[in-house]
């Protein structure tokens, strides 16, 4: 019986997994928002489907992917995005704008209470006041910009990210949008003809040119303002890469045409259908929608739908509880639990790391791109790569620690993963000098591994540690077999950073014309090989025994860290692509435990409630 | 003795405390960026035999903490000693010897870089045709004498030059030029904007109506650094006269758009601060230049340079396309697609000159071979061991 437990909890956990991914089945009775949300569009210079902007704008507003009403309702992305294009008035009212800076409230006359979002009703008397303040922090550079001012700039910005998506399909204060298409094009022979005349000095109808220029004015401000190009030029052949439109522009060129393209259509009657509650017909509409795009974007719309999926599945959500789970079963072993955690822990790690690497595979599918592209995806590789030299270390010596160990991290990249994400599409388009995926694969691919190991001796040393000093599990013979771990991988983090690093220069060299310059983040990764060169000569001359070599592996972590994120902040330079004001606190936390550690594997033997002997050990 | 300092030369101990060295040094110049700029840094923590405090004293300054080029220097020294010493040529230790030999070359690779290397660039807009490329950071001052055939005699006088200040001797020229002043970076004010006691810069030209204040070095990516000279004009005397009266002196700046002229020694001469140049033996023409973004952003996806390259004396004469991660290579010169101007109507090319271009190449290559082998021997005996250890 004992042997099939592994077997069946993996069951169970990849069944459950499976199920996230199945959408419930659309309804006669509801809003077809699933279909609604395969719809593509392109954004941000990539095709997406309407589910992944309307995270990502959630995101960016509201710092999370559902929304909570005042009354208690829930709703999710998709629900939210659909009332602030057709329902503007309802949208309005929902309370998404974060506001978490004492300031900014104070500069509306608020007090900081238990409410941090507010609705756009709320801050509507204030837009003036905010543009302003937005502005003039706009002005300064954003590493030399105050917490308020950052936060009144975000503000600015989410306000005109919803401001836009409010006036991208139709303009927010459209009442039947369909009918006013149809007298636009009523108004279009006359008003076409008047301004001809006018053009021409010739006597011409005033009121009839006036009516016109309100409805081309009204589409030309949409055109301006639109935050996604919705309408795929109609003219190529199936299977060109189409120019694409907004529903604005696609409104003014009726006026060569004199017809109505059938997407702008099509969403306008949506619009107007979910406005009036129609829900059969707003469902039929985007059942149009749905068909037209299959047909005259076969290439797009089956990636897109997959990315839908990948959306609702959340593979990286599901593989970070995974790792949890992992982890407490590792730790369940070694509380005395029987040799079957040990397995069963194995085996979830297996399907973490399986789910892991489906995750990455699809976003790499998805942008048609090697699997590091940005800080966010690098924190996705550094865990999956931790996990699976993990695993190798665990087959080795069976004793749990390299599972632990890339449990532990999977769980924390994955959640610096998550948030990263918080600044919008984590699928953006890259620079043109990022334009190549030889180097991507190469360069990108090898440092992050280096990243990978690093911290993973950095954790090893960790538990060392903590073992050592806090419990009486540290024996000489456990110690030395961490030892061992910590020199190899160490081994495994120099030869990476090193080929990592020189691939980066060969890339400068390539592009820029210079194999070195000197760029904090080339300088980063120039720390990491130091400091490997470092610790393996150390050792080599004796200088350092097991807890030195410890030591040193903790430090690696700060080194690191401040490698992959801190050079970042600095906003200088040519690589800072990825910079991020809040994550400061969170690095400098981490950098001050590293310390700590440092200092209890530095206290005299008698602190240590285990006693490993510090003997020489050999790797 | 002798022994002695040799022992310490090949040290494990030296080899220790430089590359403890480096890490601070690197860690401190990264940080300075923030506030220095990468040039400045470059200069003062990298290239340079030690880093100096006060940094920008002109008089009595201390050697704070060995610079770039000295820890490189020491560790190859160290790395070739302790390898000379201690040779033994066994095959355990090829990899070692691979890692350490490639690492010399990197390191050296990398002086010589420091040393010999030029970078300039090239702005070229469409239909341009140029024949020099342009420092980025050094400026010169051009002395173009006019003929009256229609050519022209330039004569430049490097930064360096007028850095030293004094009088500037240059045969063919019938004048000397005095260096008054010298900023490396300054500010120039109109006199009646630059404040109560502001003076004019110079006494002829345009400088008459300019008040010029020395700044701090450039700091920002973005900034540069504005640099600007008085100097005056003294003519050689002719036959008869001992002396001959000074002509007065001028403003130079690379602030300044248009050159001065003023007449000597029969003469017509245009006086202009420009960016250093370096000529070619072949031509450059900008046939083309694209942008292309990402549709509905403006994240750009490509930049690419349509050019003519013409050489006289190789019989050359084609058309190249450098665009991203594509350069062009030519008699040891290569052109990168760096930049370009708002209009996109103009392309701005890196140029580089660097003859051990190839070392680091080089270097890679023995390095990461020695990598593996040396890994592959750590590896194999650690699952030796491991199997060992299970099968007792």
């Amino acid at each position: 019986m004992k042997r099939w437990i592994p077997a069946i909890v993996v069951a169970i956990l990849a069944l459950w997994m499976a199920a996230g991914w199945v959408s419930a089945p659309s309804r006669a009775d509801r809003f077809d928002l699933a279909a609604f949300g395969k719809v593509p569009i392109l954004a941000g210079g990539r095709i997406k489907p309407f589910d992944t902007l309307a995270r990502n704008s959630l995101v960016i507003i509201h710092g999370r992917q559902t929304v909570r009403l005042d009354d208690g309702r829930r709703l999710d992305a998709m629900q939210w995005l659909a009332d602030v294009f057709f329902n503007a008035p309802a949208a309005d009212t929902y309370p998404v704008f974060i506001i978490n800076h004492p300031d900014v409230l104070g500069l509306f006359g608020w007090e900081q209470g238990g409410r941090k979002f507010f609705s756009y009703k709320e801050l509507d008397p204030f837009l003036q006041k905010i543009d302003d303040q937005g502005k003039t922090a706009d002005e300064v550079e954003a590493p030399r910009r105050t917490a308020y001012q950052t936060a009144i700039l975000n503000l600015r910005n989410s306000l005109i990210l919803y401001q836009r998506l409010k006036n991208s399909l139709q303009p927010e204060d459209a009442t039947v949008f369909a009918d006013e298409i149809k007298a636009y094009l009523q108004a279009m022979p006359a008003g076409l003809e008047a301004s001809r005349k006018r053009e021409h000095n010739e006597k011409f109808d005033k009121d009839k040119l006036d009516f016109f220029a309100q409805f081309a004015n009204r589409y030309d401000s949409m055109a301006s303002s639109s935050q996604f190009l919705a309408v795929p030029s109609p003219h190529e052949g199936p299977g060109q890469l189409k120019d694409w439109h907004t529903v604005g522009e696609t409104l003014l060129a009726s006026v060569s045409t004199g017809s109505v393209d059938p997407v702008v259509m099509a969403y306008a009657l949506a619009g107007d259908a979910y406005r009036a509650g129609n829900i059969e017909l707003f469902n039929r509409h985007v059942g149009d929608l749905t068909e037209w795009m299959g047909k005259h974007e076969p290439l797009a719309v089956p990636r897109v739908v997959f990315e839908y999926y990948f959306n609702h599945g959340q593979p990286f959500y599901q593989s970070m509880c995974l790792y949890v789970l992992a982890f407490l079963l590792v730790c369940a072993f070694w509380l005395g639990g029987s040799p079957v955690f040990n397995r069963t822990a194995f085996f979830v790690l297996l399907l973490a790391l399986a789910v892991h690497t489906f995750g990455l595979g699809a976003r790499m599918y998805l942008q048609g791109r090697p699997p590091v592209t940005n800080l966010y995806s690098s924190a996705v590789f550094i865990g999956w790569g931790t996990v699976i030299i993990g695993l190798i270390l665990e087959r080795y010596f069976r004793d749990g620690i390299g599972m632990a160990c890339s449990a532990v991290i999977g769980f924390i990249t994955l959640i610096i993963a998550h948030h990263l994400a918080e600044s919008g599409d984590t699928l953006e388009m890259l620079q043109a000098v990022l334009d190549t995926n030889i180097w991507l694969a190469t360069h990108v691919v090898v440092i992050t591994l280096g990243y990978s190991a690093m911290f993973l001796a950095g954790m090893l040393a960790i538990l060392y540690v903590v073992k050592g000093v806090c419990t009486r599990t540290l024996t000489r013979e456990s110690a030395q077999s961490l030892a061992r771990m910590t020199f190899g991988v160490l081994c495994f983090a120099t030869l990476f950073s090193f080929v990592g690093t020189v691939l980066g220069g060969i890339w400068a060299d390539q592009s820029w014309g210079r194999f070195w310059g000197w760029d904090p983040k080339e300088n980063g990764a120039l720390l990491i090989v130091l400091w490997c060169a470092i610790i393996l000569h150390a050792r080599l001359g004796g200088f350092i025994r097991q807890r030195g070599l410890m030591i040193m592996a903790l430090f690696g972590n700060i080194i690191t860290s401040f490698s992959w994120f801190g050079v970042n902040m600095l906003g200088v330079g040519l690589h800072s692509y990825g910079f991020m004001n809040k994550a400061f606190p969170w690095l400098m936390a981490f950098v001050a435990s590293q310390v700590v550690l440092m200092v209890m594997a530095s206290l005299p033997s008698e602190y240590w409630r285990s006693n490993p002997a510090d003997s020489r050990v050999d790797g | 003795m002798w022994q002695r300092l040799l022992d310490i030369i090949s040290s494990l101990k030296l080899t220790l405390f430089c590359l403890a060295a480096a890490l601070i040094l690197v860690f401190a110049g990264t940080l300075a960026q923030v506030n220095l700029g990468i040039h400045v840094v470059q200069e003062r923590y990298f290239q340079s035999l030690f880093v100096w405090w006060p940094p920008d004293s002109t008089g009595l300054k201390f050697p704070i903490f060995p610079g770039g080029h000295l820890l490189g220097g020491i560790l190859v020294v160290n790395l070739v000693a302790a390898h000379l010493r201690r040779f033994r040529w066994t095959w355990r230790k090829l990899g070692i010897h691979l890692i350490h030999a490639g690492l010399v070359i990197m390191l050296m690779g990398g002086l010589f870089t420091d040393l010999f290397s030029v970078e300039s660039h090239m702005r070229l807009e469409e239909g341009d045709t140029k024949n020099y490329s342009e420092d980025g950071l050094l400026v010169e001052l051009a002395v173009i004498g006019e003929s009256g055939n229609g050519e022209e005699q330039v004569t430049a006088i490097p930064e360096k030059r007028l850095q030293q200040g004094g009088a500037i001797e240059v045969e063919d020229l019938p004048f000397r030029i005095v260096v008054k002043l010298f900023y490396l970076n300054s500010q120039l004010l109109m006199l009646d904007k630059a404040g109560p006691g502001a003076v004019r810069a110079a006494e002829r030209g345009v400088g008459s109506q300019l008040a010029v204040f020395e700044l701090p070095r450039a700091s920002a990516v973005n900034d540069r650094d504005l640099e600007s000279a008085v100097i005056e004009i003294v003519p050689h005397p002719v036959a008869g006269e001992v002396t001959a009266a000074s002509l007065g002196t001028w403003l130079v700046s690379a602030g300044l758009g248009s050159p001065q002229t003023f007449s000597a020694g029969g003469k017509q001469w245009r006086l202009e601060m420009r960016q250093a140049r370096y000529y070619k033996p072949y031509t450059l023409t900008l046939q083309k230049f694209t942008h292309e973004r990402y549709q509905g952003t403006e994240i750009p996806k490509n930049f690419a340079s349509r050019i003519t390259l013409v050489d006289p004396g190789q019989k050359e004469n084609r058309e190249v396309l450098i665009y991203m991660n594509n350069p062009l290579r030519y008699r040891g010169d290569t052109y990168y697609q760096a930049g370009f101007d708002k209009s996109d109507k103009a392309t701005i090319l890196q140029v580089v000159h660097n003859p051990t271009f190839m070392a680091p190449y080089v270097a890679c290559v023995v390095v990461g071979v020695g990598l593996l082998i040396q890994f592959a021997f750590h590896f194999a005996g650690f699952t030796r061991r491991h199997q060992e250890k299970h099968a007792s």
